[in-house]
C-alpha cells in the first residue's frame, strides 16, 4: 500500500465527477426526468392537529373532468410501517399508514388526489368535503404524557424491539442509562452547575424539495425514481405498505438536491407508489416548499435538565443529562436520535465517576421528528458544551483549559462506551491547539468593547460524531472490469451532493492504480447495485469507502492472477499499474484494454468477467472530532448577534478530498449558525406550523454567516480504509454552543433556549441588569 | 395564448396560459438549469436574465416576456462552463441544485462590475440561497473565475 506521500488519489482535491453535468443545466434531477403524460398527485391535508375523519365526500370532486382518482384511508392497505430509513430491526415504531382515519398534525394526509395536471388536482382538492371529529391536540411536551388525547389510539401500533414505549400514555419511546451514583458523587463535588436548555425543532431545508415519480416497467414491476438517501430502505417500505413483494419494486435515485437527513425518511415515495401500482400509470408527486417544511420531518426538539459536578482539581465527576423530547406525530428516528446523542457527546469528558443520560420521547401533534445532520449529537452537545463553559466560569478557569483537563485520550474508554470499546484514534489536543492558534485565543481578551453599542466575544465548543452505526451499517461495493478495459464501481450509497461518488472512486483507484478517468461510478439503483443502507450516519466514506477499497483489492488480485495466466508467468512476476501489466523482466506487457475483450470469449482461456466485490461493516463507529471557536458581535441595544469569524479544526482521519471536506465543514458550520441564531419551527396555539417558507423560516444567507476559517488535523483511524473516519455531521455540532459561549463572553447574557435571536438576547441582557 | 419568446438568441413560438410563469415555460422547452426552490421569492434558484438583467422566472408571467431577450445558463455555455469549472475546483457545486441560479447572478455581476469586492459579491448574490456549502466556496470560485476572465 502506498504511504500517504506516495498516494496518487487519496488526499487530492478532485472536482466532483458529476460537477460538469449538474452545473450545465442538463437533465439530472428527478423533476428533469419525469415521463411524459405522468399523472399529477396532490395531497389533501388536515387543517386540524388531532382529529378523526368521520366522513369524506368525494362526489363532486370526482365529477371534475381530468380527475383520475381520489383515494382515502378506506382505499389503502391497513398495515402499519415506519417511514424512517433504518436497517434491521428497524427501531422506529410501526405507527404509520399511507392514509389513516386519524390525522395527527396540521398537514397530515387526508386524501390522495390524482389528475391529468396540477391545476385540475388543486381544483378537485377544493371540492372534497371532510367531516372531522376534532380533538384537543397535544402541543406541549410537558403535558403530553398521560394527556387525555392519545395521539396513537390504534391497537396495531407495533415495535420491532423494546424501546421503552407506551403509546397509550403518548410515550413513543424512552431511554435511561445511569452509571455510578449520581447524587452521591454530586454531593462530593466542589462545584456543581445546573441548567435547563432547550434545542428547537429545525428544518433540514434541502433546496430540492421531496419528489418522486413512479412507472410500471416492461415486467409489470413498480419503478420508483425518487430524491432519496435510502433506496433500499424505501424499497422495503413500499413493499410493506403496498403489501407486495420487494422483488416487485425498483427504486432509483438520480442526482439529488441536498438531503441533510430529511431524505433518510421516506416522504413522497409511498403516495406515489400507491397511485402508480393501483392505476398502473406513471404518476408524479412534487412537494412545494410549504409542504416540504410542513409535511416531512424535522430535528426533534428537546428540553434538557443538565447538572455537571467537578472536584476542585478540575475533574468533571458527574454528567447528568435528562431530557423531554418531542417525537411529534410519528416515531420516525425518535429512539435512535436520542440514544445516538449519548455516544457522541458524553465520551468527550471521560474522567468522571457517574453519568446519567435519559429521556422520555413523547408523541405530540407536531410534525414528526426525524433525521437531521448531527442526529442527536447536535442536540446533546448543546446543553453539555454550554454547561462545561458555565462550569469553567464558575471555577474561574479558562474554558479550554477545563476541557483539556477532562478530555478523553486515545486508548481510553468512557462510562457510556461498550465494555471493550476505546477511542482508537484522534488528534484531539492537536486540533484544540491549532484552533487556539487560529483564533489567537491566548493572545487576546475573550470579551471586548467594539463601539458604543456593540461588544465582541469568543466562545468555544468541542464535538464528536460517529462514522456509521457500529455493528449495523454494512455496505457492499462491486467493481467490474468492463469489456473495454475500463472499470465501473457500483454502490448503493447515495451521493446527495457531498461528492461521495468521487471519494469512493478516489479510494478504489488508489488501490487499482489507474487514473480516475478509467473508472465510472453507478449508484443507487436497487436493481443494479449491491446493498447499501444509503448515505446517512456519516457512513459513506468510512463504511462504503472501506468496502470500495476491499472490492478494489479483490479485483486487483484477480487481475494480477489473470495477467499471470495469459503471460504464463507466476503472479509474483507481474507488476500492474491499473492499466498495464508487465513482467518484471520487462519482456511482456498487456493492458486491461487488451485483456478485457479476451475475457469475454471462451477460446484460448476460460471466459471470466473480472469482478471485485466486498462487504464491510465495522464493530465500531470511530468518532471524528471538531473544535469550533466563534467570534461574534452583540448589539447591546437590540440583542442582535452578528457572527464575525468562525475558526474550526476538524479531525476526520485521513482527508480523502481536501476541497470537498472543507466545503462539508463550511456548510455544516453555517447550518449550525442558522440553528443557533434564526432557524425555528414554531406552531400557532392550535398547532398550525407558522414557519412553512423561507420568509418565516430563516436559513442563513451569505450575509449572515461571517467569515469561516477551516483547517484539518489528520489522525489515522486504524479500522478505516486509508485511515478515514467521517466529516458529514460532526461539522454542525459546535456552532450553537460556541456561539452561546461567545455571547456570554461578549455581554454576560446567558442564553439557554435556541435560537438565540435578538429578542431572547435582549431579554437575557435585561435579566442580567 | 400564442406568443413569441427569444430564448438564448433563438425565437420560439409557445402557447401559454395567462397565468403561466416563465419558469414553467422554459422547463417545458427543455431548459432545466432553472428550478423552483421556494414559493416566496427567497431562494433564487429560478434566476434567468431578461434583457440582461436577472429576474426570478418563478414569478414572471411568460406573456410579459414576449419579445424580450431571455437568457438562460444554457445560452451562456462557454462562460458558464468556465465558471462551473472554477466552482467545481473549490467543491462549491455540492448538490448543484441552487448553483446554476447563483451562476446566472454571478455572470450578471461581472457585466455590471468586473472588479467587485468580496462584500459586493456577497451583496449581489444575497438572493441566491444555498443550504450545502456555507457560501465561502462560492466566493473562492467566483474570485477564481473573475481572475480567469481577466487573463
Amino acid at each position: 500500500m502506498n504511504t500517504p506521500k506516495q498516494r496518487q488519489h487519496v488526499g487530492k482535491s478532485y472536482k466532483k465527477v458529476d460537477a460538469a453535468t449538474i452545473l450545465s443545466g442538463r437533465a439530472a434531477y428527478t423533476e428533469d426526468l419525469i415521463p411524459p403524460h405522468a399523472l399529477v398527485i396532490k395531497i389533501l391535508r388536515s387543517p386540524h392537529a388531532m382529529a378523526k375523519i368521520l366522513d369524506i365526500d368525494l362526489k363532486s370532486a370526482l365529477r371534475l373532468p381530468g380527475v383520475e382518482a381520489i383515494y382515502t384511508y378506506k382505499d389503502v392497505p391497513q398495515v402499519r410501517f415506519t417511514l424512517a430509513g433504518q436497517s434491521f430491526p428497524e427501531p422506529s415504531a410501526y405507527d404509520t399508514l399511507i392514509l389513516d382515519q386519524y390525522v395527527r398534525y396540521v398537514g397530515d394526509g387526508v386524501a390522495i388526489v390524482v389528475a391529468v395536471d396540477e391545476k385540475t388536482a388543486l381544483q378537485a382538492m377544493q371540492m372534497i368535503r371532510v367531516t372531522y371529529d376534532v380533538m384537543e391536540p397535544v402541543l406541549d411536551i410537558h403535558t403530553a404524557l398521560d394527556h387525555p388525547t392519545v395521539v396513537h389510539p390504534e391497537e396495531d401500533l407495533h415495535y420491532n424491539m423494546p424501546v421503552g414505549g407506551d403509546p397509550k400514555r403518548n410515550l413513543a419511546c424512552s431511554y435511561s442509562r445511569v452509571t455510578g451514583d449520581i447524587e452521591g458523587e454530586l454531593a462530593k463535588c466542589d462545584y456543581v452547575v445546573a441548567g435547563t436548555y432547550f434545542d428547537q425543532a429545525t428544518s433540514q431545508s434541502a433546496m430540492e424539495t421531496f419528489r418522486t415519480f413512479c412507472n410500471i416497467d416492461q415486467f409489470g414491476r413498480l419503478v420508483c425514481t425518487s430524491s432519496t438517501q435510502i433506496p433500499f430502505h424505501a424499497r422495503r417500505h413500499i413493499a410493506r405498505a403496498l403489501q407486495i413483494p420487494a422483488a416487485k419494486v425498483r427504486v432509483i435515485k438520480p442526482r439529488i438536491g441536498g438531503g441533510f437527513g430529511s431524505k433518510q425518511t421516506a416522504c413522497t415515495e409511498l403516495y406515489c407508489a400507491f397511485v402508480t401500482w393501483t392505476l398502473k400509470k406513471p404518476a408524479v408527486l412534487i412537494y412545494d416548499r410549504h409542504e416540504a417544511n410542513n409535511c416531512s420531518t424535522s430535528r426533534h426538539a428537546r428540553e434538557w435538565q443538565i447538572r455537571l459536578g467537578a472536584t476542585k482539581d478540575g475533574i468533571i465527576q458527574v454528567i447528568d443529562m435528562v431530557a423531554i423530547s418531542d417525537a411529534g406525530a410519528y416515531g420516525t428516528h425518535a429512539f435512535t436520535t436520542f440514544t445516538a446523542g449519548e455516544h457522541k457527546s458524553v465520551p468527550l469528558y471521560n474522567k468522571g465517576k457517574a453519568v446519567r443520560y435519559e429521556s422520555n420521547i413523547v408523541y405530540t401533534n407536531h410534525m414528526a421528528g426525524g433525521a437531521f445532520r448531527g442526529y442527536g449529537a447536535t442536540e446533546a452537545l448543546w446543553p453539555l458544551e454550554c454547561a462545561v463553559t458555565k462550569l469553567a466560569k464558575k471555577m474561574g478557569m479558562d474554558e479550554i483549559e477545563l476541557r483539556l483537563k477532562n478530555l478523553i485520550n486515545v486508548g481510553e474508554t468512557s462510562l457510556v462506551y461498550a465494555p471493550d470499546e476505546v477511542l482508537e484514534s484522534g488528534l484531539l489536543k492537536e486540533a484544540i491547539a491549532r484552533a487556539k492558534e487560529m483564533a489567537r485565543w491566548d493572545e487576546r481578551p475573550h470579551s471586548w468593547q467594539i463601539d458604543d453599542t456593540h461588544r465582541g466575544g469568543l466562545g468555544i465548543a468541542l464535538a464528536f460524531q460517529g462514522s456509521g452505526v457500529a455493528n449495523v451499517d454494512t455496505a457492499s461495493v462491486e467493481i467490474k472490469l468492463q469489456d473495454d478495459g475500463y472499470y465501473t464501481l457500483y454502490t448503493g450509497s447515495t451521493d446527495m451532493g457531498t461528492g461521495s461518488n468521487t471519494v469512493l472512486m478516489q479510494m478504489a483507484c488508489e488501490v487499482l492504480g489507474c487514473p480516475m478517468e478509467h473508472m465510472t461510478c453507478y449508484e443507487a439503483d436497487t436493481d443494479v447495485v449491491p446493498f447499501d443502507p444509503g448515505s446517512y450516519a456519516s457512513s459513506t466514506t468510512y463504511v462504503t469507502g472501506t468496502a470500495a477499497k476491499l472490492a478494489a483489492e479483490d479485483l486487483r488480485a484477480k487481475l494480477i492472477r489473470t495477467f499471470a495466466k495469459y503471460m504464463e508467468v507466476s503472479e509474483s512476476d507481474i507488476e500492474f499499474d491499473g492499466i498495464m501489466a508487465h513482467t518484471k523482466d520487462g519482456k511482456q506487457t498487456m493492458t486491461t484494454q487488451e485483456l478485457a475483450p479476451k475475457l469475454m470469449v471462451s477460446f484460448g482461456h476460460e471466459a471470466e468477467q473480472l469482478v471485485g466485490f466486498a462487504t464491510w461493516g465495522s464493530h465500531t463507529s470511530p468518532p471524528p472530532f471538531m473544535v469550533g471557536i466563534a467570534e461574534v458581535s452583540v448589539d447591546t441595544e437590540t440583542g442582535q448577534v452578528t457572527p464575525l469569524d468562525y475558526y474550526a479544526v476538524v479531525d476526520c482521519g485521513t482527508v480523502v478530498n481536501p476541497a470537498l471536506a472543507k466545503v462539508q465543514a463550511e456548510g455544516g458550520i453555517v447550518q449550525g449558525i442558522g440553528m443557533a441564531l434564526t432557524e425555528d419551527i414554531r406552531y400557532s396555539p392550535k398547532g398550525r406550523l407558522e414557519t412553512n417558507n423561507f420568509m418565516t423560516y430563516k436559513i442563513p444567507t451569505r450575509l449572515d454567516m461571517g467569515r469561516l476559517h477551516v483547517d484539518f488535523v489528520e489522525s489515522h483511524e486504524p479500522t478505516g480504509a486509508f485511515g478515514v473516519k467521517s466529516i458529514g455531521e460532526v461539522v454542525i455540532n459546535t456552532s450553537c454552543p460556541a456561539i452561546q459561549g461567545a455571547i456570554l463572553n461578549a455581554c454576560g447574557a446567558e442564553l439557554t433556549t435556541l435560537p438565540m435571536n435578538s429578542e431572547k438576547v435582549f431579554q437575557a441582557l435585561m435579566a442580567k441588569e | 395564448m400564442d406568443i413569441k419568446l427569444i430564448v438564448n438568441g433563438k425565437t420560439v413560438s409557445v402557447n401559454v396560459e395567462a397565468d403561466e410563469m416563465l419558469l414553467t415555460t422554459l422547463r417545458n422547452q427543455g431548459f432545466f438549469s432553472m428550478r423552483r426552490g421556494c414559493d416566496t421569492l427567497n431562494c433564487g434558484l429560478c434566476t434567468v436574465w431578461l434583457d440582461g438583467d436577472t429576474i426570478l422566472s418563478c414569478s414572471y408571467p411568460t406573456f410579459r416576456a414576449a419579445g424580450h431577450e431571455i437568457t438562460t445558463l444554457e445560452g451562456l455555455a462557454e462562460e458558464a462552463s468556465l465558471l462551473a469549472d472554477c466552482l467545481a475546483a473549490e467543491g462549491a457545486d455540492q448538490c448543484g441544485y441552487c448553483t446554476t441560479g447563483m451562476m446566472m447572478s454571478a455572470m450578471a455581476l461581472r457585466r455590471k462590475n468586473p472588479n467587485p469586492t468580496d462584500e459586493e459579491i456577497k451583496e449581489f448574490l444575497v438572493g441566491n440561497l444555498c443550504r450545502c456549502t456555507g457560501y465561502e466556496s462560492h466566493l473562492r470560485g467566483i474570485r477564481r473565475y473573475l481572475g480567469e476572465v481577466q487573463k
